[in-house]
């Protein structure tokens, strides 16, 4: 208010002096964040962009310039390559099972019955449980001698049971699996919030003129719900991209590589093997995986739903 | 009009059986469904509390009834552990830390992105939420410099304050909208009474906004409190560590006693579902309004 009250006292003075005592103000009330925010989120992910030019092992002087060898090095080696395809495999599974079967809980919530806070309560429980600790009480429940197998036994299927997460060929399932059980309690809360946005009326007035229950969600419900989806889909490439923590507490990518992901190599060369300067480059592919990925999203996929109206109407 | 109504009203009174019927067995199927579900998602916390009670060879031999006999002392060691209470605490420090310097900038910030025109704005709200996009993980070896430059190595506030900072995008996006419906005839009515921009900041907008400030800071304690890579790179000496330090050190030092590991973890999972049962209502909030909105 003083701001207005003395651009006006000050009249006829220019209209860039008025915005520059404007911007001042605000200025001012926003320069904490904005020096938090540079100084710890964007200056580091310059930062990286500069240490991914150099041979550095982070502690001696940074003088040992390569140009892109690093990335050279990245692009070439089986390990990385094999990290980024196993990224790949979990946003697919991610995409393909979890989002589908949050949206089925989701849409079996949306509907009032006695029990279905205490439900959504449970379902969603996992998301508030750390990454670590469900990461330790999986890989005690999974292992040989553990509840999974003596579960299985005691119902007779004792045979199905393996012990998945040190296989190489069935870690990244096991390790879907968990991420879901942790995750799709998020996604449903999600779906489910845009499913109470939708009138019920519409999917009324489709069952009048004569549409089963399942022709209305799939030609009244889903459709409207498009944008949640959308937002759950991104949110689900953008999560299973940099997955770290349960990665490296139960299998720290073995056996033998096998479930080793971008994030987990990034910190087993930067952190544990002193490569600074690689680890860097290695974290530069990834956030321009996550950046590309998030403009091509928004601009191909989200976009729509500004003239959604037309669209769907 | 009163006809349909009349004809509705017929069908919900005495619907024919057999749509009785297919009414049953679909209820009873969307219930097998979801107590499977719910199933799934209770057991390994149930395995993981009631193991704790175990010791390691009836864990092997039997995890699956109720432990016969009951052994305390997986927990009793536990909790006369001070190493286990110096974590809670540590990682009590650095979530309250970081909630309230994140929701403290954040307001402030939000204040003017939503309620002031100057040029620039929808700039500046744009840097701010691509912070989305930056992930901790691009971010953390440089972090690990920067915070080693600060002489903020090993240090709370030296964990808390990069943890705020990945925290200002979500924060200021669930903000400002909030604090743009307050009216303006409230800011008038106080800068006529002579109450400054800050004055009405902090006397009418923050305790008007209180519901969405509870919001953002449980958001911002549950991310804190689960934060692993962060305290991993940043923090050394055993003695700063938080809990997801401390609980998979113990699972790696004592991977033969699962019993006691079951335990340890068991304990540290209590203070993140007390919470989460509290304040269910302000983390769904939240997470809808960032997702959905944002």
């Amino acid at each position: 208010m003083l701001v207005t009250h003395v651009a006006t006292a000050l009249g006829s003075r220019s209209r860039t002096g008025r915005n520059l005592r404007l911007m001042g103000v605000a200025g001012l009330f926003m320069l904490p964040a904005l020096a938090l925010y540079a100084l710890f989120v964007l200056l580091p992910i310059v930062q990286a962009a500069h240490y991914s030019l150099y041979d550095w092992n982070g502690l001696e002087p940074l003088n040992q310039f390569i140009g892109l060898a690093n990335f050279e090095r990245a692009l070439s080696d089986p390990v990385f390559l094999g990290a980024v395809s196993h990224n790949a495999v979990i946003v697919v599974l991610s995409l393909a099972v979890q989002i589908p079967f949050a949206l089925g809980l989701a849409l079996m919530l949306n509907r009032r019955f006695r029990g279905r806070s205490i439900m959504r309560l449970v379902f969603f429980a996992p998301y508030v449980i750390a990454e670590v600790i469900t990461a330790i009480v999986w890989s005690l429940l999974l292992q040989p001698d553990g509840l999974a197998e003596h579960f299985l036994t005691a119902i007779g299927l004792g045979d199905l049971y393996s012990p998945w997460l040190a296989d190489p060929d069935t870690v990244l399932v096991a390790l879907f699996f968990i991420i879901s059980w942790k995750y799709f309690g998020f996604h449903m809360i999600l779906l489910l919030a845009g499913l109470q946005g939708i009138p019920r009326e519409l999917e009324e007035a489709a069952t009048i003129d004569g549409a089963t229950r399942g022709q209305a969600i799939r030609y009244v419900t889903l459709p409207l719900l498009g944008p949640t989806i959308r937002v759950s889909v991104f949110l689900s490439i953008i999560g299973a991209l940099q997955l770290f923590d349960l990665v490296w507490v139960t299998t720290r990518g073995g056996p033998v590589n096998a479930s080793n992901t971008m994030a987990v190599y990034m910190f087993d060369r930067g952190i544990v093997r002193f490569q600074f300067g690689y680890g860097s480059a290695v974290a530069v592919i990834l956030f321009l995986l996550c950046f590309t990925l998030a403009l091509a999203y928004q601009r191909w996929v989200l976009r729509r739903d500004t003239d959604g109206a037309t669209t769907y109407g | 009009m009163a006809e349909p109504s009349g004809a509705s009203l017929h069908i919900t009174a005495r619907p024919e059986a057999r749509v009785r019927v297919r009414r049953f067995a679909a209820s009873l199927a969307r219930w097998a469904v979801l107590l499977a579900v719910a199933a799934i998602v209770v057991i390994p916390v149930v395995y993981a509390a009631l193991g704790g009670f175990r010791d390691a060879p009836q864990l092997a031999a039997d995890p699956v009834g109720l432990p016969n006999p009951w052994v305390w002392t997986n927990y009793l060691d536990t909790l006369t552990d001070p190493a286990f209470w110096l974590q809670l605490w540590n990682s009590t420090l650095v979530a309250a830390l970081s909630t309230i310097i994140v929701v403290l900038f954040s307001a402030l910030a939000a204040f003017v992105l939503a309620r002031r025109e100057f040029p620039g704005r929808e700039a500046a709200y744009t840097l701010f939420t691509l912070g989305l996009l930056f992930p901790v993980t691009v971010a953390i070896l440089p972090l690990l410099i920067l915070v080693r430059d600060l002489g903020l190595q090993d240090n709370p506030l030296g964990l808390a304050l990069p943890e705020a900072a990945f925290g200002l995008s979500l924060t200021i996006i669930i903000l400002r909208p909030f604090f743009s419906r307050i009216p303006k005839e409230l800011e008038d009515a106080a800068a006529i009474d002579g109450c400054g921009p800050l004055g009405f900041f902090f006397r009418i907008l923050l305790p008007l906004s209180r519901p969405a400030l509870v919001t953002v800071a449980v958001l911002a304690i549950v991310f804190s409190w689960n934060q692993f890579l962060l305290p991993l790179v940043l923090l050394s000496s055993e003695s700063n560590w938080t809990l997801p330090l401390g609980v998979t050190n113990f699972s790696t030092q004592y991977t033969t006693d699962t019993a006691r590991i079951l335990a340890y973890t068991t304990l540290a999972l209590v203070p993140a579902l007390v919470f989460y049962v509290i304040a269910e209502r302000q983390i769904v909030g939240g997470l809808t309004t960032g997702g959905v909105k944002g």
